[in-house]
Formats: structure tokens, C-alpha cells, sequence
């Protein structure tokens, strides 16, 4: 079970906090989506959960126990924009090496073709690059994942391709998913259960 | 002709040619010291290109020594100066805010002070001569690569795909050398080569000063301020062909780490 406990979160010291005691669970085979307006705070919310930064106040639990600080982090995050979460330095079989231990079922299920992984991340669509981010996300060790708006750059039948191939794979694994979209009839079509953060 | 190998070939030269003069200067040492009132006071002719002093000494040996002694130093001083930077910026960024602090008020004050102040009181109170002058250009030019390397790290260190390695798992150690060194090194490298320029003239001119290398070595500086009691008498080519040699050897490593930043990093020479 995936716990956020009263999360409160504000960049500046005075003000508003931008996560201001938000409480939700995930269990595992469950995908959750969110949903809030632009600007809410929800990639701040998943930053929190994701471990990328630390709370204010409350907890985030995976079964029971915090976020580890140092090693594998049970809870992996796909980031927005892929072309800033992969090194341009590095060629793409290197990123996926940068994984704990990807299978070839994950990179034949998300379509990455054996010449994509020789070229550097400039030389892929954007569309092409989250694929590589998302199976990156997707090791051994990973037991929840967060998707923030992982498929505004694909198109149509790519979106669909992807989103059933996580569907499928973390049916599979037992793999918790919480999933931000600004698209209702994704968040319809993939989530089993939504939480509306403005309410 | 493409552009990159265009650039490769100016790189190559300029490198080659600093090599020569370095190398030729070494051989001459102790020809440079030979005076031979026999043939004092030549201008420049076959025989000797760069003509003859005083003292009977040819200019062209004394001209390569010089430089090549100022290449020596300006290479040490500037490698000691790049690696003062190099730790000094990697810890502002890495330390915390405290360690942040002080070492961007310590790279403020440095340069602050102008260069040449701080040179001539750092090599005076050593004792001048070669350990002076080598550690006062040393100690001097570290502030404006250490800046650029802590932008950069601060930079780095907030990327996303270094925060997504560390949540990978990856450790402080792995991630510096896999994700960082490779962004980091071309740039230090132009920044090192880039900083030879100065150090070469720096210890020219303190040397020319008096604040230097000590007067019997033919040092550029040396060359250059005893011509000046000679240009009076018409002896041009005593300033004159030494003086353009000097620019010439600087320009060149501007050439070489201009090329060689282009030839390592084509995306952000652009800018």
C-alpha cells in the first residue's frame, strides 16, 4: 500500500502552501487518477510522493515504511517532458542501462525498435524518448508508478498502444499506478478508481 | 572542407606550433647565452634572423627560450590554477549554502583586486624568480573558472535526469562520474587552455617589470625591458620581432581553445 499522509508543501516560507493536507492510498493492481485544474499543485503532489522532495509536513509510506533515501526508490516517477529526464550526453541503450535490470518484454511491449537504443536523445521524437522513460521506470525493484501527463506529445493510436501496454504490465506485476491527465476519457478508460484533488 | 575539420586543422597547428617553439626554446637555452661582441648590434639579416644585441647574443634563440620559458610557466601556473578552480567550484556547489558562501566571497574578493596588484605582491613576498612568478599567476587566475564551474554543477545538480538517477538508485559518486564529468570536462579543458593566454602575459609583465625572473635568464620580459634603453638608438628589432613573437604565441592558445571548444561542444559554442 502506497500512503500519503496530510502532505503540506509550500515553495516560499509565507503564503499559501501548494499542498495543503492531501490524503489518498494506493494499493497495489489499483491505478488512481488525478484530477485538478492547471497550476494546483499536482506535479508538486507527485515530486512529494515520487521522493524528489520532502514534505513540510506528513508522511509518504510505502507499506508502512518511509521513502528510502538512498538506493532504488520503490516509487517511480515518468516525467512530463522526457527530452529533460534523459541525459543528452548519453546514447538511449546507455538511459535504459541507467534501469534496474529493464526486461526485453517491456521494451518490445512499448514498440522501442533495436536502432532507436544506438542514437542519442536529440536524434528521437519526443513521443519515441517517453517510451525509453517509461520503461526505464519500469525495473525490477519498481512497485508504484507515477505518470504525470506521460502522453500529451503522442498521438492517438501511440497513446492507446502505451497506455494498454501499462495496463497489461502492471496488472501483471501488481504494480500501483497513479496517473495525472488532463484528458477525462483517458483517466475513464484507465483508472479504477479518481480522486478529485479540489474537492 | 567541412567546418569540424576546418576547425581540427587550426586546432592542430596552432598546438603545433606552440610545441615547436617550446621545444626549439629548450634546445637554445644555453645558446642564448653566448655573447660574442663580434657581431653585436646586428640588424636582422640570414645569418641571424631576428639580428644580434649589444651584447652580441643572437635574438632569435633568446626570443624561442623566452617564450618557451613563459610557455612552461604559463602551463603549470594555469594547470595548478584550473585544478584550485575545478575543486573549489565543485565544492561551492556540492557543499551547501555555508561552504557556497565563503568560496563565492573568496572568488569575488580575488577579483576584485586587479590582477596584476595581487601577481606582483604574491611573487615579491616568495622571493621572484621562477616559484614566485609561477605561483602568483597560479594563484591568481582560478576565480573566473571556478565561477563557471559552479554554475555549472548548481546547474547539473538540479537537472531532471540527474534527480531521476539518484532516484534510481544510482549513488553521489556514480552519478558524478557518469552524469557530470562528461558535461564538465570540456569545459575545463577550454577553460585551461583558455587561461594559458594569460598567464603567459602576466608573467611577461611582471617579468618586464621587475618583479619576476631574475635578470641573466632570457626571459621575454627580460628581453623586452632591457630593449627599451636601445629602441632610442634605432635597435627596432631588439622590441619589435620579440614583442610580435609573444603576441603571436598568445593568440595562438586563444586560437587552439576556441577551436578545441568548438571541436568538443558544437552546440554551445553557438552561444
Amino acid at each position: 500500500m502506497l500512503e500519503a499522509k496530510n502532505l503540506v508543501f509550500s515553495y516560499t516560507k509565507e503564503g499559501k502552501p501548494v499542498v495543503d493536507h492531501v490524503s489518498f492510498q494506493v494499493a497495489p493492481e489499483e491505478r488512481v487518477g488525478m484530477l485538478a485544474p492547471s497550476g494546483f499543485g499536482k506535479t508538486t503532489l507527485m515530486k512529494l510522493v515520487g521522493g524528489y522532495m520532502l514534505p513540510d509536513e506528513g508522511e509518504v509510506l510505502v507499506d508502512g515504511k518511509p521513502l528510502p533515501e538512498k538506493g532504488y526508490c520503490p516509487v517511480q516517477m515518468i516525467w512530463q517532458h522526457p527530452e529533460k529526464s534523459v541525459n543528452p550526453r548519453l546514447k538511449m541503450r546507455e538511459v535504459l542501462a541507467e534501469g534496474d535490470q529493464i526486461e526485453d518484454r517491456i521494451i518490445e511491449g512499448l514498440g522501442i525498435e533495436e536502432d532507436w537504443k544506438n542514437r542519442y536523445p536529440q536524434e528521437l521524437s519526443g513521443g519515441e524518448l517517453q517510451r525509453f522513460c517509461i520503461a526505464r521506470a519500469l525495473g525490477k525493484g519498481t512497485r508504484y508508478l507515477i505518470a504525470d501527463e506521460i502522453s500529451t506529445m503522442l498521438d492517438l493510436i501511440t497513446q492507446g498502444q502505451i497506455w494498454n501496454f501499462l495496463i497489461r504490465e502492471t496488472t501483471e506485476r501488481k504494480i500501483g499506478m497513479l496517473i495525472v491527465s488532463h484528458s477525462q476519457e483517458l483517466l475513464d478508460y484507465v483508472c479504477t478508481s479518481q480522486v478529485d484533488l479540489t474537492l | 572542407m567541412n567546418q569540424r575539420k576546418k576547425t581540427l586543422v587550426i586546432f592542430v597547428g596552432a598546438v603545433l606550433f606552440l610545441v615547436v617553439v617550446t621545444v626549439a626554446g629548450v634546445f637554445c637555452y644555453d645558446a642564448a647565452r653566448v655573447t660574442d661582441f663580434s657581431r653585436k648590434n646586428l640588424s636582422p639579416c640570414g645569418q641571424y634572423l631576428f639580428g644580434t644585441d649589444w651584447m652580441g647574443r643572437d635574438m632569435l634563440t633568446r626570443t624561442l627560450t623566452g617564450l618557451s620559458m613563459s610557455i612552461l610557466i604559463g602551463m603549470c601556473a594555469a594547470s595548478i590554477s584550473a585544478i584550485i578552480a575545478f575543486v573549489l567550484g565543485v565544492m561551492a556547489a556540492v557543499l551547501g549554502n555555508k561552504v557556497d558562501s565563503v568560496i563565492s566571497f573568496l572568488i569575488d574578493m580575488i577579483m576584485g583586486i586587479p590582477h596584476i596588484l595581487l601577481l606582483i605582491l604574491i611573487s615579491y613576498a616568495l622571493g621572484k624568480g621562477f616559484k614566485g612568478v609561477m605561483l602568483g599567476v597560479a594563484l591568481t587566475h582560478w576565480p573566473s573558472l571556478a565561477r563557471v564551474i559552479r554554475g555549472e554543477v548548481l546547474q547539473l545538480k538540479n537537472s531532471q535526469y540527474i534527480q531521476v538517477a539518484y532516484r534510481l538508485g544510482h549513488s553521489k559518486m556514480k552519478v558524478a562520474m557518469k552524469h557530470m564529468v562528461p558535461h564538465l570536462l570540456p569545459q575545463f579543458i577550454v577553460g585551461l587552455i583558455l587561461t594559458f593566454p594569460h598567464a603567459i602575459l602576466h608573467e611577461a609583465s611582471i617579468t618586464f617589470l621587475g618583479f619576476g625572473l631574475s635578470a641573466e635568464q632570457p626571459a621575454i620580459g627580460i628581453i623586452l625591458s632591457e630593449s627599451m634603453k636601445y629602441l632610442i638608438t634605432g635597435k627596432w628589432w631588439l622590441a619589435v620581432l620579440p614583442g610580435i613573437m609573444l603576441v603571436l604565441t598568445v593568440v595562438l592558445f586563444d586560437v587552439a581553445g576556441g577551436s578545441l571548444r568548438k571541436i568538443l561542444d558544437p552546440s554551445s559554442a553557438h552561444n
